[in-house]
């Protein structure tokens, strides 16, 4: 291994306005090898893929790919079309993105020959299905290629997609989370379908946060952050916590904080399920503490989030607010009980792109704000401003759109919404994401001060977000709580591999 | 070149926030110069008296607009409570509120249904009210096999229908009051008025109105914030179908029988209104106020090319280029491209 790269990235670098995504980003692929890319959100890793196939430009670096004789030649893509036909083909993570739903299986195994320039005019149907048997027997594929893709599973609709792509031959394979809709029986056929790709020789980048899915096909994995590559692991057995270590980040903080305890207990969750075949999660939160869930992307924390705010209903258990029964039939009813969210991707479930500032922050509180229906605009002027300055939004008035704020500070007036009226739960999923560090210490700040009166629930992937903020750091894995410390002389190591799960899980 | 730039900015803002009404406004001065006897408070009443039916189904489908939906079913929505009202008084030989009633229960029903099609059957908006629209188009012919409703006509069983448009039914489309001068103004332009002056009321105002526009906006984020944002819809559709069927009423007491042929320019007349109102004072977004200036715009646009005697085959072409113009300021000037 190591002697015979077929791709190669070199020093590769991308900037979207004054934003670094990619600093330098050097990589090896080699034939016959799965090679696993892990990374948190905005590590940079979509954008990764997207320069090597061709869907943007680079901003400074080079890239090679072996040609017929296996050396390298330069490697400069300009539409995703001619990375395909130079040997590089990617398979995104949507899905359907791979597929016509519309057509049946044969068409989409040849659909490249019907458009590609030199492609016949008159459709032959017979030569379609000919030519699409000889891509699905080489991929030993056993779909009716006569069925709708529409109609498939979407484990078999992402064979196909494989299978389409492979139909190019291709030298580098790419696949962007191929796993994260399939079910696990559904996972080991496309496992399988890689292992025999793997024998053909072709070089496998496969980008996935489940451990399972890595643990069962890595022969080597490249640990990303804040767009570099921070850690290569490929001798064996491969040193999992340490490539999770890599992806997550640790650095030793001065200003750790002093971890509270709690005797009063403000909700208590029993027996709680979240997704079918998981372990039940119980937990209690105290009156005054801040606790961080801290777990890989998919393991349950915005299932759990959602759980406790009434989005969605627990498979069982049961919960306990304030010493009453709680069980949400909607947000709404969430609200009143005092459980607020500050929902993770504000643009897709925060920000109301229409409203300004003022309009943002009173969202939730109209009911509270009205009299007769009639909004009291004075008084919703009044709680935006108050919010403005508590938590130092910078604007020019409370009248300004969200589009002219940073996201630092869109981030916090989502947080001053929530903020705004008193809490009993409160929830932030992914507080700091797409947040600069000056926002982040002044959010975190704001919300260990004010958190006498209330629990609050923290869900981050970064670990370094839980050290920062939390008394209490629970650890997610596979849909459940599977460890629990307090932030005071933490065991990392345990930590670590209770993240990582797997066979030296503890038993907390 | 930076401050070139930002002048430029600023002239582009003062256009998009004020151009349509500057526009209104020069019409209404050119009008008066060029067309004798424009202003007059007669003029004014005519030009608002054309535009009240279609004023008012404006006013209605601006609030689907609002949630994010469309409705195209207003227009059938308004023949068929003009077709409910005469076949009530003319066939069933009732009174005037048994009519209104049956009008408005029309409304009702209808918004009822586009909206739960659209909330829990997940048709698309447009799709939704399309197929209605097709099913009121037919529904409204059936009971008289296809024919208009009149008093003395004879119906499919071969009876003669001897009922009445009731004299409290036809003021609603024939009464003026006194303003200043005596019979100035139509009780449809008052209706107009105060339904207008409500539903801006509404939208601005009022907490639900607020909502309604934060699920126009970001539905999932509405939904998040705890809103019940299926009702939400629902109601928007309900709106719009109450305020077609008030139009219906006032069609059919302004024709005095079951036309079947009339209403036909409702639909996109209305729809017109509501989206050049997009573009008043840079709004870029549906809203009463504006809907309400888009249908004066029209009207007087109207008036004042028929006093000029522009040709009336000319009128859907001036239409849809005043439409295209104002859709252009709202989606390309003020670049916030929405809906």
């Amino acid at each position: 291994m190591g002697n015979d790269a077929v791709f190669r990235v070199d020093g590769l670098r991308k900037s979207f306005g004054h934003i670094e995504v990619l600093g330098g980003v050097s990589l090896d692929l080699h034939a016959g090898e799965v090679t696993v890319l892990m990374g948190a959100n905005g590590a940079g890793k979509s954008t990764l893929v997207k320069i090597i196939s061709g869907v943007y430009e680079r901003g400074g670096g080079t890239m090679s790919l072996a040609g017929q004789d296996f050396a390298l030649q330069d490697f400069a893509p300009k539409t995703p079309a001619e990375a395909i036909r130079a040997g590089v083909v990617t398979v995104h993570q949507n899905i359907n993105d791979g597929v016509v739903a519309d057509l049946d299986v044969a068409t989409n195994l040849t659909l490249d020959r019907l458009s590609g320039s030199g492609a016949p005019t008159l459709f032959n149907p017979g030569r379609v299905r000919r030519e699409a048997k000889a891509v699905a027997d080489r991929m030993e594929l056993t779909i009716d290629l006569k069925a709708r893709i529409s109609d498939l599973s979407l484990a078999d609709r992402q064979m196909v997609a494989i299978a389409r792509a492979m139909a190019h031959q291709p030298k580098v394979l790419i696949l962007d989370e191929p796993t994260s809709s399939l079910s696990s029986a559904e996972a080991d056929r496309l496992f399988a379908l890689l292992d025999r790709l793997r024998e053909q020789g072709v070089a496998i980048l496969y980008i996935s946060h489940r451990m399972s899915d890595i643990r069962r096909l890595a022969d080597r994995i490249v640990s990303m952050r804040d767009g570099v590559i921070s850690g290569v692991f490929d001798r064996k057995p491969l040193d999992y916590e340490g490539a999770v270590n890599a992806m997550l980040g640790r650095k030793i903080h001065l200003d750790r904080i002093v971890a509270r305890n709690s005797a009063r207990p403000v909700l208590t969750i029993e027996g709680l399920r979240i997704a079918e075949g998981s372990r039940p999660i119980s937990l209690t939160l105290g009156d005054g503490e801040v606790v961080a869930i801290t777990g890989l992307v998919g393991v349950g924390k915005t299932a759990l989030a959602e759980t406790l705010f009434g989005v969605r209903k627990p498979l069982s258990g049961t919960m306990v607010l304030n010493g009453k029964p709680y069980a949400p039939g909607s947000t709404g009813e969430a609200i009143a009980a005092g459980v607020f969210l500050v929902a993770k991707d504000r643009g897709e479930n925060g920000i109301v792109g229409d409203f300004n500032i003022q309009e943002n922050i009173s969202l939730p509180f109209h009911k509270r704000m009205s009299r007769l229906g009639v909004l009291k605009r004075r008084i919703e002027r009044a709680t935006a401003r108050r919010q403005i300055q508590e938590l130092g939004i910078v604007c020019r008035s409370e009248k300004d759109e969200m589009s002219a704020l940073s996201g630092g500070n869109q981030q916090k007036v989502m947080v001053a919404r929530w903020m705004s009226q008193a809490a009993r739960l409160f929830i932030l999923d992914e507080p700091f994401q797409g947040v600069d560090i000056s926002a982040r210490r002044d959010i975190a700040a704001k919300l260990r001060a004010s958190a006498n009166g209330r629990a609050t629930l923290l869900f981050v992937t970064e670990l370094d977000e839980a050290l920062e903020t939390a008394d209490r750091i629970l650890v997610m894995s596979e849909q459940t709580i599977v460890g629990e410390h307090r932030n005071a002389d933490i065991d990392l190591e345990r930590l670590l591999a209770e993240v990582a799960g797997g066979p030296s899980q503890s038993a907390a | 070149m930076s401050s070139g730039w930002i002048e430029m900015a600023a002239a582009r803002d003062l256009a998009i926030r004020y151009g349509f009404i500057v526009l209104l406004f020069g019409l209404i001065a050119y009008f008066a110069i060029a067309a004798g006897g424009f202003v007059s408070p007669q003029s004014a009443v005519f030009i608002f008296q054309s535009v009240a039916i279609t004023g008012v189904l404006a006013l209605g489908v601006t609030a689907t607009l609002v949630v994010g939906g469309f409705d195209l079913s207003i227009g059938s929505v308004a023949t068929s409570a003009m077709m409910a009202a005469a076949y009530v008084m003319v066939v069933l030989e009732q009174n005037a509120v048994v009519a209104v009633t049956a009008c408005l229960a029309i409304g009702v029903i209808v918004g009822l249904i586009n909206g739960w099609l659209i909330v829990y059957m997940r048709v698309p908006d447009l799709l939704a009210t399309l197929g209605m629209m097709f099913l009121l188009v037919g529904l409204q012919r059936i009971p008289t096999e296809g024919r208009s409703i009149a008093t003395g006509m004879t119906m499919p069983d071969g009876s003669v229908a001897n009922g009445t448009f009731s004299a409290a039914f036809l003021a609603l489309g024939r009464h003026r009051f006194d303003f200043f001068i005596p019979n100035l103004i139509p009780v449809s332009v008052v209706v107009l008025l105060v339904l207008a002056v409500l539903i801006w009321f509404f939208l601005e105002y009022t907490r639900f109105g607020r909502m309604m526009y934060a699920v126009g906006s970001n539905e999932r984020a509405a939904e998040l914030a705890g809103a019940p944002v299926k009702a939400y819809k629902i109601w928007a559709y309900v709106i719009s179908g109450v305020f077609a069927s008030i139009g219906g009423i006032l069609l059919a007491a302004r024709l005095g029988r079951g036309d079947i042929a009339s209403g036909n320019n409702l639909l996109l007349d209305a729809v017109a209104a509501a989206l050049i109102g997009y573009a008043v004072l840079g709004a870029a977004k549906p809203n009463a106020f504006g809907t309400a200036v888009g249908a004066v715009f029209v009207g007087v646009l109207l008036q004042g090319l028929t006093m000029m005697n522009a040709p009336y085959y000319t009128q859907d072409f001036i239409k849809g280029v005043v439409l295209v113009v104002a859709l252009v300021f709202t989606f390309a000037l003020s670049g916030r491209g929405k809906r």
